[in-house]
């Protein structure tokens, strides 16, 4: 499988010199690292080609983490299909790497008589959609969800959707992948594609790689990775920003499914819902823009979607903000995932994952993995669960047991989310490491809190010097 | 440790020390300061500079060794250093994070010194993108006590309260000038001459009657910051070139542990609703100190903590006055906040340290207090500035038959 040496640069750092992968994947997102678990898993050799200076730099970096069930996706495209096996596999494999799963159930919300008219519409849909569900009245609803403002009429309830913890669960995809073999190199961005004699030559900040197969997994920048192939990339991405606030524990339990609302012609609306870490969480909203690099708050949205929530959870004012954020979805023109397998070309496109990466990302990774071994030359499947290597990630959400409750701990060095200084620790070494200061946050949740970094600024700066660029100041001087 | 102690005090900072010092005195033992850094202290460990100790110790002292002053108060035995209260539920069964791991407590009283927190960028809902380098005071001050240096060199500051100067203070000592301080209002929030200082000692200049509306990265990286759009009172904005903005003070109550319970909290601070004993409305519960409103000096705090030190004491011994009714002092108008929130009636109307309030805005006139609605008594003529100490003693009436009280402010043309 190798190329003659003289394919291989003498820059090349990281990746060994004359290595051909079977297998690059451009992405390090949470579709990349599902794809690349896949592939691993199924033993090819594989690398990740990673912009960023860690996992999950782009799109990935903030959704509404959900575990979704595809109930109100239309019926018959890959989008859904690949929801349901992503779900399903999630399900079953969660527990094995540690991953939490809160079975929150959500309510499709009704709050005029035109929108309940449109339950039984939703809930036949669902069912269609072969996810189970039933409808709830006023009086159901109001015994479920006593918080919620007394205009809510009615609601669908879909008792399978649940929450995950967004950046653990793509953590592990990657590491697993590692633990078979994958290959994982961050500020790579690749800046030059070009096939010969069977295999793509893939330029990079870091240096040059040869496989035999690319998947492209770029999100926000998959076309633009497409035209660089010299690809018509069929598709045109159209980032949507979506705006969050995340409000602090004590309105942790004010919802306890997820509330959705009955969608307009228009948007989903803003849901809310609780997260795995213990906050509630509102959002996103729906704003296309040409800008793939930058998300910015919005103070006037934000307050839009604040009274948005308090007028469907009055018990939300005055609750306190932990954080807002905005995040960058890669919509497409297409309703559906972009997924195109180019057998002739050795090349896979993903693309336009548009808001349930999370969700389907395990069940694109199949597919991807499905697609990948055909054109490479042997149909392997995926070895039976028992048969391969785990990683056990360490417990960052509230429903797992936390290291700051174990006896013997570490000094906690995060006050608003009890992190202890060993969880940092070991975040900063061992395979993907944390990479930048949001990579080390992701990982252990520090600096996630009310303070928003009071409590854990000495701490960062002491424990990664290198992510927090402290000294500036001092090479100034 | 012990897992029933008679005293808990959460927070070992001014206030929880000063209230263990108090109650050793008293002579009540088996009280444990729950201290969540490796070193009690609080805030003041962190402030360097020579702005503590005049009015306890009468003598100037820095942050770090008033802190120590403190510390040699209090029986060291007593203090329960890197360990954390994360969750306080009924009959006041607290959860402990220390060396055994997490750990159930039934103390008989617990007073909760948790201090205050600065709003950081989120909760203030700024605009703009989210690069590195958004910073607090006391991450700021958190910094520097790593002594690994700045990761910035031009910071914009916003605020202009005393914790403001305090940040601007910390740069300097640091080798960095900041670019501009940026102050909503017509002139700073911290006593003059602290604007002068700022201008003429430390080359920084204020930016009156401007907000920081939005905080701009750079085009190619979105993770660097590049400036800040400060926006004037009539809407015209303007980009100042910065690699860091400091958020400052704009405090508020430390009280998470009090979860949602509105019957523990003041509409006003979103702290811990104190009667004049230091009571909340739960059986035991007490709090002092800034965990009560934003923002008092250290020495104020610490004379909160020893007088509710007292209270708990009193209630030890079997001497505090039980009440039959909490009567709730709501503010009003241009009035934010009273401390306490509560009369506990009948009893003494106001313990040694008075009713201290705060006001919205600069104003002058006169504060009035109603009892159902007929005023009762009136204070002096004075003029008010907002986030300042106001002391007020005013005459109660009877209390036996008052549905509710309220304090005023009757301002004047």
């Amino acid at each position: 499988m190798s190329l003659p040496a003289s394919a291989a640069p003498a820059d090349i750092a990281q990746p060994a010199g004359a290595t051909t992968y079977d297998v690059a994947i451009i992405g390090a997102g949470v579709v990349g690292c599902a794809i690349a678990r896949s592939l691993a898993i199924r033993g090819w050799k594989a690398i990740v080609l990673e912009k960023g200076g860690d996992i999950l730099e782009g799109a990935s970096k903030g959704n509404s983490a959900l575990l979704h069930t595809g109930f109100d996706e239309p019926a018959g495209g890959m989008e859904l299909k690949l929801i349901k096996t992503g779900c399903a596999t999630y399900r079953r494999i969660h527990g094995r790497m540690n991953l939490p799963l809160v079975e929150t159930g959500a309510l499709v919300v009704a709050w005029d008589e035109q929108q309940l008219g449109k339950l039984a519409g939703i809930a036949a849909h669902a069912q269609a959609n072969g996810v189970a569900v039933s409808v709830l009245d006023r009086a159901g609803l109001r015994r479920r969800e006593p918080m919620l403002s007394d205009r809510a009429l009615g609601a669908v309830d879909v008792p399978e959707e649940a929450i995950i913890d967004p950046w653990s669960a793509p953590l592990a995809y990657i590491r697993q992948a590692m633990m078979h073999g994958a290959e994982l190199l961050t500020g790579a961005e690749v800046t030059g594609l070009s096939r010969k004699r069977g295999a793509w030559r893939i330029e990079t900040g870091k240096g040059e790689v040869a496989a035999r197969l690319v998947v492209n997994a770029a999100g926000l920048f998959g076309d633009r990775v497409e035209l660089l192939a010299g690809r018509q990339p069929g598709f045109t991405i159209r980032p949507r920003k979506g705006q969050f606030v995340v409000y602090d524990k004590p309105a942790h339990d004010l919802a306890k499914a997820i509330i959705l609302r009955v969608p307009t012609e228009r948007t989903k609306g803003v849901l809310i819902t609780r997260t795995v870490f213990g906050n509630l969480l509102l959002g996103p909203t729906a704003e296309d823009q040409e800008d793939r690099i930058h998300a910015a708050c919005e103070e006037a949205v934000l307050r839009r979607i604040m009274a948005e929530g308090e007028a469907m959870l009055p018990a939300l004012a005055g609750q306190t903000v932990t954080a807002t954020f905005a995040a960058l979805r890669p919509a497409t023109e297409h309703r559906d995932y972009v997924l195109k397998a180019d057998a002739k070309s050795g090349w896979l496109t993903v693309g336009g994952i548009r808001s349930t990466g999370l969700s389907g990302s395990l069940g694109i990774g199949e597919w991807a993995a499905d697609q990948g071994s055909i054109i490479l030359g042997e149909a392997r499947a995926a070895p039976p669960d028992d048969d391969l290597d785990w990683p056990r990630m360490p417990p960052i959400s509230e429903v797992l047991p936390r290291p700051y409750r174990q006896a013997g701990r570490s000094p906690i060095v995060c006050h608003c989310e009890w992190v202890t200084e060993n969880e940092v620790r070991a975040a900063l070494s061992g395979p993907a490491p944390a990479g930048t200061l949001g990579g080390l946050k992701r990982r252990t949740r520090i600096a996630m809190g009310r303070c928003q970094g009071f409590g854990c600024s000495g701490a960062l700066a002491r424990l990664a010097p290198h992510l927090v660029e402290a000294g500036k100041t001092d090479a100034a001087a | 440790m012990n897992r029933e102690p008679v005293v808990l005090i959460v927070g070992g900072g001014p206030a929880g020390l000063a209230a263990a010092h108090s109650l050793a005195r008293r002579g009540v033992s088996n009280v444990v300061v729950v201290e969540r850094e490796p070193e009690a202290g609080g805030i003041p460990r962190f402030c360097p500079h020579p702005t503590f100790g005049l009015t306890d110790f009468f003598r100037p002292m820095s942050g770090p060794a008033y802190a120590a002053r403190w510390r040699s108060l209090v029986d060291p035995g007593t203090i329960l250093s890197s360990t954390t209260v994360t969750s306080i539920g009924s009959e006041l069964e607290t959860m402990l994070s220390g060396d055994e791991g997490e750990v159930l407590v039934r103390p008989k009283r617990l007073l909760l010194a948790t201090g205050i927190r600065e709003t950081p960028r989120a909760g203030r809902l700024v605009s703009g993108d989210r690069p590195r380098n958004i910073f607090t005071t006391g991450a700021l001050q958190r910094v520097l006590s790593e002594g690994k240096g700045l990761p910035f060199r031009r910071p914009v500051i916003v605020g202009t309260e005393l914790v403001s100067f305090s940040a601007l203070l910390s740069l300097r000592d640091a080798g960095v000038r900041a670019a501009a301080m940026v102050e909503p209002g017509e002139r700073i929030v911290a006593r003059r001459p602290a604007d002068l200082f700022a201008r003429a000692v430390l080359g920084t200049p204020i930016r009156y009657h401007s907000r920081v509306v939005r905080i701009n990265a750079a085009a190619d990286d979105a993770g660097r910051m590049a400036s800040v759009t400060i926006e004037d009172a009539v809407g015209r904005s303007e980009e100042v070139a910065c690699d860091a903005v400091i958020f400052t003070g704009c405090f508020t109550p430390e009280a998470s542990l009090l979860g949602r319970r509105p019957d523990l909290r003041d509409v006003g601070t979103r702290g811990p609703a104190v009667d004049q004993f230091w009571r909340l409305a739960e059986r035991g519960l007490y709090a002092a100190g800034n965990v009560l409103r934003p923002v008092e000096t250290a020495a104020w705090s610490a004379r909160e903590g020893a007088l509710a030190g007292e209270a708990i004491a009193d209630d030890h011994f079997g001497g505090a006055p039980l009440g039959e009714r909490r009567l709730q002092i709501r503010a009003d108008g241009l009035v934010a906040f009273s401390t306490p929130s509560c009369l506990t009636v009948p009893g003494p109307a106001l313990g040694p340290m008075r009713m201290a309030v705060r006001v919205k805005r600069a104003a002058q006139g006169r504060f009035a207090l109603s009892a159902d609605g007929a005023i009762v008594w009136r204070s002096g003529l004075m003029r008010v500035r907002p986030e300042r100490r106001i002391v007020l003693d005013p005459k109660f009436p009877d209390l036996e038959n008052v549905g509710e009280l309220r304090i005023g402010f009757e301002a004047q043309a």
